[in-house]
């Protein structure tokens, strides 16, 4: 019997090669891959957080202050004419990155959270009344409950939320059964941060148009991992941040569908926003300027053109495959690990695993990996809901993107084991 | 990875495993409600305070290993300490776990197995929520204190 079992092999499953996708080629692209922390190459796998930058995203802020700075749409100069066309060219490269229709369904932000808001204090402080109905889920990241529950409390409407399943997973049919008169709003993640699930966001805006109700998708987990098309969705808005796309800091993207944008009220005031001001009458720009009041983040848009360009070249088609296999080896090597439990474990995941361990908090284990070089994030993701409704106090979330490798995973799962020996 | 040792020492992982004074107190005169946002880390502390002194101290809770520790060794140091005393201790303990102070530690062994949190500044909350929650309890009685 024991030299049945010795004669079996036990191979590590080896990575089939994508063609046109070489993940050692792509790392050297990231300077900041090629760090060492505590002593260790750097293993970044909180990208959920925020994902790392590429040099072409990294020169292109540098080379904008460089060459190309002025200030955009009020300058006859050469430099503010230049300034402007790259900063409305980064508007044409995020309306193709999510099939808008129009750059004028293109505005941008501060990121995801500024974006919500903007929904919030425009189209819900217009349309939503005191006895309405808006519709969440129970995976909200903060930045998609407090918006609107601070329109509730203002207005007197109520906040209906879409339980989950012990997966993880939207539960369908107590969605559809909120949907009523009332309904005036649906507004969910497109993929969660903290359990890595991708809701059915189709069928979810199909259920809300058939009650006439808009539906605003949070994507900002979403864009770093698969191809958006807006128009095929039929989505009302949607928000993402730079940031988490490769991009800079302090960017984002509001799109919603332009008919939407035509009658929402400006959300700041300010210059840009305006074609006229008198003391007793402003008319404001048209659309999407109406919504950038003030000097925006221009360096900060032009980088994000470069981080668009940058995912358009390896392509979606590489990134899906490769992170596929990556979410499949990791969550194997995980659960392989007795005292590990999964949370979240949705039919259909973006590269994000969160677990607890039964005899070592997250931050503990937070601290062990970190000493190893090993960057993951613990606690509740902003996303304190979900904690309560799996009944932890936290969790530990290793967070992937395209750079990330197996051999990468493997040291996550040896410094979980060095943490179990040091707690034993 | 040696500091990681110095850190989760044999006497904080054994605190961790099994708290001393892991229990609420009934005829508590004093509590508090110590929460540290950044980990989820969540106390409840009870006092028994008679004359200015601390008869009895417990707590509950969840939290991390340094948390936990960090509450089972307070608990056990301070019954019986006069509120001016736990005070002074207090002190003494931020001076271990920062490094910032060179206080007199002689007789403050037990305090001082937190030495190797210093190495770990975001850490430093940890240890010290106890102790926070411990100053408010005497000071305010019921309302839940946050360390952010
Ligand atoms: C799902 C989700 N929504 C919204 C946000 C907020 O994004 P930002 O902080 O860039 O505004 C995040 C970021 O943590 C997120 O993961």
């Amino acid at each position: 019997m024991e030299e049945l079992l010795d004669s079996v092999v036990l191979e590590k499953p080896v990575s089939t090669p994508i063609a046109g996708f070489d993940v050692e080629r792509i790392r050297e692209d990231f300077p900041i891959l090629q760090t060492r922390v505590h002593g260790n190459p750097l293993v970044y796998l909180d990208n959920a957080a925020t994902s790392q930058k590429p040099q072409a995203v990294i020169d292109a802020i540098s080379n904008y202050y460089s060459g190309e700075n002025a200030n955009i749409h009020r300058g006859v100069h050469y430099l503010s004419e230049l300034a402007t066309r790259k900063y409305e060219e980064t508007r044409e490269k995020v309306r193709d990155l999510i099939n808008a229709k129009s750059i004028r369904e293109i505005v941008f932000v501060r990121g995801t959270t500024e974006a919500i808001n903007l929904v919030s204090s425009t189209y819900g402080r217009e349309n939503i009344r005191a006895g309405d109905e808006i519709i969440i889920s129970n995976m909200e990241h903060h930045s998609n409950i407090v918006p609107w529950q601070l329109l509730c409390e203002s207005i007197g409407a109520k906040l209906k939320v879409i339980p989950i399943n012990d997966d993880g997973e939207i539960i369908f049919d107590e969605y559809l059964k909120l949907l009523n008169d009332k309904t005036k709003l649906v507004a969910v993640v497109h993929t969660s941060n903290s359990l890595g699930t991708i809701n059915p966001v189709q069928q979810i805006i199909s259920g809300a148009h058939a009650h006439d109700v808009p539906v605003l998708l949070d994507g900002a987990q979403a864009v770093p991992h698969q191809k958006i098309n807006v128009q095929d969705l039929d989505c009302d808005f949607f928000a993402f941040s730079s940031h988490k796309f490769f991009g800079p800091t302090g960017v984002g993207v509001l799109f919603a569908k332009e008919d939407l944008l035509e009658k929402m009220p400006p959300y700041e005031g300010g210059g840009e926003m305006i074609t006229s001001v008198t003391f007793e009458k402003t008319t404001y720009n048209e659309l999407p300027h109406k919504f950038e009041a003030g000097t925006p983040n221009i360096a900060g848009v032009v980088a994000l053109g470069k981080a668009i360009d940058y995912v358009s070249e390896i392509g979606y088609e590489n990134i899906h495959r490769h992170e596929v296999e990556l979410l499949k080896y990791a969550t194997e090597e995980l659960s392989s690990i007795k005292s590990l439990r999964l949370i979240g474990t949705a039919a259909k995941k973006a590269p994000v695993i969160s677990f607890t361990l039964d005899n070592i908090h997250p931050h503990d284990m937070g601290t062990i990996l970190d000493r190893q070089g090993i960057a993951v994030r613990t606690g509740h993701h902003c996303t304190q809901p979900v904690m309560e409704r799996f009944n932890v106090p936290a969790t530990t979330r290793a967070s992937f993107a395209f750079y990330n490798t197996k051999e990468e995973i493997d040291r996550l799962v040896e410094g979980i084991h060095h943490g179990l020996n040091l707690f034993n | 990875m040696e500091d990681l040792r110095e850190l989760y020492q044999e006497v904080i992982l054994d605190h961790n495993r099994n708290p001393k004074n892991f229990k609420k107190l009934e005829n508590a005169s004093h509590t508090s409600e110590g929460y540290n946002p950044l980990c989820g880390d969540r106390i409840n502390l009870y006092l028994q305070i008679e004359d200015d002194r601390i008869k009895d101290i417990s707590f509950v809770g969840s939290g991390c290993a340094i948390s936990k520790a960090s509450s089972s060794v307070m608990t056990g140091e301070l019954k019986g300490k006069s509120l001016a005393e736990a005070k002074e201790l207090f002190k003494k303990f931020q001076g271990i776990i920062t490094g910032k102070t060179e206080a007199d530690l002689t007789g403050l062994d037990k305090l001082s197995v937190f030495a190797g949190v210093r190495e770990f500044p975001v850490r430093v909350k940890c240890a010290a929520l106890a102790w926070h929650t411990m100053l408010e309890a005497i000071e305010n009685g019921t309302e839940a204190i946050s360390t952010e």
